[in-house]
């Protein structure tokens, strides 16, 4: 559970800011687009030899596996609705002449927030499946180690316990992600 | 030399090969203190003309000059009030004039100073009563009340007006004119407006500045509407000088510049 706060919360700073820049230009979204319908094809499950590899450990592994799982729908929801952004919205923080960092404060942020957690939503839903897959393999910890060890020792009802709390904590986390969202874009939608 | 003159402004639009000129040749100097409103049918290229002088949209050739300082880029200085309000739905009422007030005046004026300013700009279009309500539960009337309050309480120069009361009702548009000539005549700021209402524009106006059709359009004439103020909508519909007015704008309009389908 502290491993998909880490993971997740990483994933939403990164791909919130990754989206503002893919969003607000035209030629990194030329450059970059392709790039993350490639990545974001690749099952959760395929990342977790590398970062294996790469952190010789099972702990932050499985939070590269959370973050490169969930980054994906942050970015494109969050460049969709930079992208967005009416030209009114625009006109205005021009003619007040916000910098650069009040704008993106006072105007994407707020104007893109609808978008922005429709992906922490999608985003945060698959960081729950890919933990519990992980754990299946890394084994040690976790709900998914719960399921396969109770698997190799023929607990067959305890899976189904699982499964049911894994079902129910994933529902939790989007109702939570959710309600963050509406509190947050309270009044963004324009009239 | 004049407050602001706009200065041989062209405007191209260009898409792929195609190049539209839109603009040609524009002339116009604004003295301070002048309402200026300008007129002509849709498509002419007035509100590119307005957003020229906003610095929101850059020009082909020629330039806009504000008190001697060419200008190009946006700035408080000359505030808009946009068509559609434009008010950030996030914020309230309030909030959506202290933004301008609070990046105008930052530095100039202390937070004290700051939230009664903007206050004061509230009272002038008598929105006080609902500063803290959001755009979305305020009407149509009122949101534009708000826009011209956040222009105001930028104190600029010149107040660019476009197309303000285009999407409000008859009675709310004529109470709103009230509201706008009264504030001229107490702020006496230099105002150009954008209009397609011959009336608005004789009433409002010191100068009506009729622009030909596009594409390649430019000023086609200019009349100086010379009626004494306060004026008084009631009283002025059956003064003859008024009348006159008007007729030379529909007669621009209608006679020699009508308009073109698909221009």
């Amino acid at each position: 559970m502290q491993r998909v706060a880490i993971g997740f919360g990483l994933a939403s700073v990164a791909g919130v800011l990754l989206g503002v820049i893919v969003g607000q230009s035209r030629w990194a979204m030329r450059g970059l687009d392709p790039l993350f319908q490639i990545l974001r094809t690749v099952p959760p499950l395929a990342w977790l030899p590398i970062s294996l590899a790469a952190f010789r450990d099972s702990y932050p592994s499985a939070i590269f596996v959370i973050f490169i799982t969930s980054i994906w729908p942050i970015i494109i929801n969050t460049a969709v609705g930079v992208r967005n952004i009416p030209q009114d919205y625009r006109n205005v923080a021009a003619v007040l002449r916000l910098n650069q960092f009040e704008f993106f404060w006072k105007i994407m942020i707020p104007s893109a927030a609808p978008y922005i957690f429709t992906g922490l939503r999608i985003g945060v839903g698959l960081s729950w499946l890919a933990i519990v897959a992980a754990e299946m393999l890394t084994g040690g910890v976790g709900i998914g180690f719960f399921i396969w060890d109770a698997w190799n020792s023929s607990r067959l009802s305890d899976i189904f316990v699982a499964l049911a709390y894994i079902g129910v904590t994933g529902f939790v986390l989007d109702r939570i992600v959710a309600a963050i969202g509406s509190i947050a874009t309270r009044g963004a939608q324009a009239s | 030399m004049s407050y602001l003159r706009i200065d041989h402004v062209d405007k191209i639009f260009a898409s792929g090969a195609r190049t539209t000129k839109v603009l040609e040749a524009v002339d116009l100097a604004v003295e301070k203190g002048q309402f200026v409103t300008i007129i002509g049918h849709s498509g002419c290229g007035k509100s590119t003309l307005l957003n020229i002088v906003a610095g929101l949209v850059s020009a082909s050739a020629g330039g806009v000059v504000l008190e001697n300082r060419q200008v190009d880029t946006p700035g408080p200085d000359r505030a808009v009030v946009f068509q559609n309000h434009s008010l950030l739905p996030w914020l309230s009422v309030y909030d959506n004039v202290r933004l301008g007030v609070d990046k105008v005046f930052a530095g100039k004026k202390s937070r004290a100073e700051r939230h009664d300013w903007t206050m004061r700009n509230l009272e002038l279009v008598q929105m006080t009563h609902a500063k803290d309500k959001r755009p979305s539960e305020i009407s149509g009337g009122m949101k534009q009340r708000v826009g011209i309050a956040r222009a105001l309480a930028m104190e600029p120069k010149v107040l660019l007006l476009d197309e303000p009361f285009g999407a409000l009702d008859a009675l709310t548009r004529a109470h709103l004119q009230d509201r706008v000539m009264e504030l001229h005549r107490t702020l006496g700021n230099t105002v150009m407006m954008i209009t397609h209402d011959v009336d608005e524009a004789v009433l409002l106006s010191d100068r009506i500045v009729m622009m030909t059709n596009g594409p390649r359009a430019t000023i086609g004439e200019t009349l100086d509407v010379a009626l004494p103020r306060p004026r008084d909508r009631v009283a002025l519909s059956a003064d003859p000088l008024y009348l006159e007015c008007r007729r030379r704008v529909l007669q621009f309009l209608y006679e020699r510049h009508h308009y073109v389908e698909a221009a």
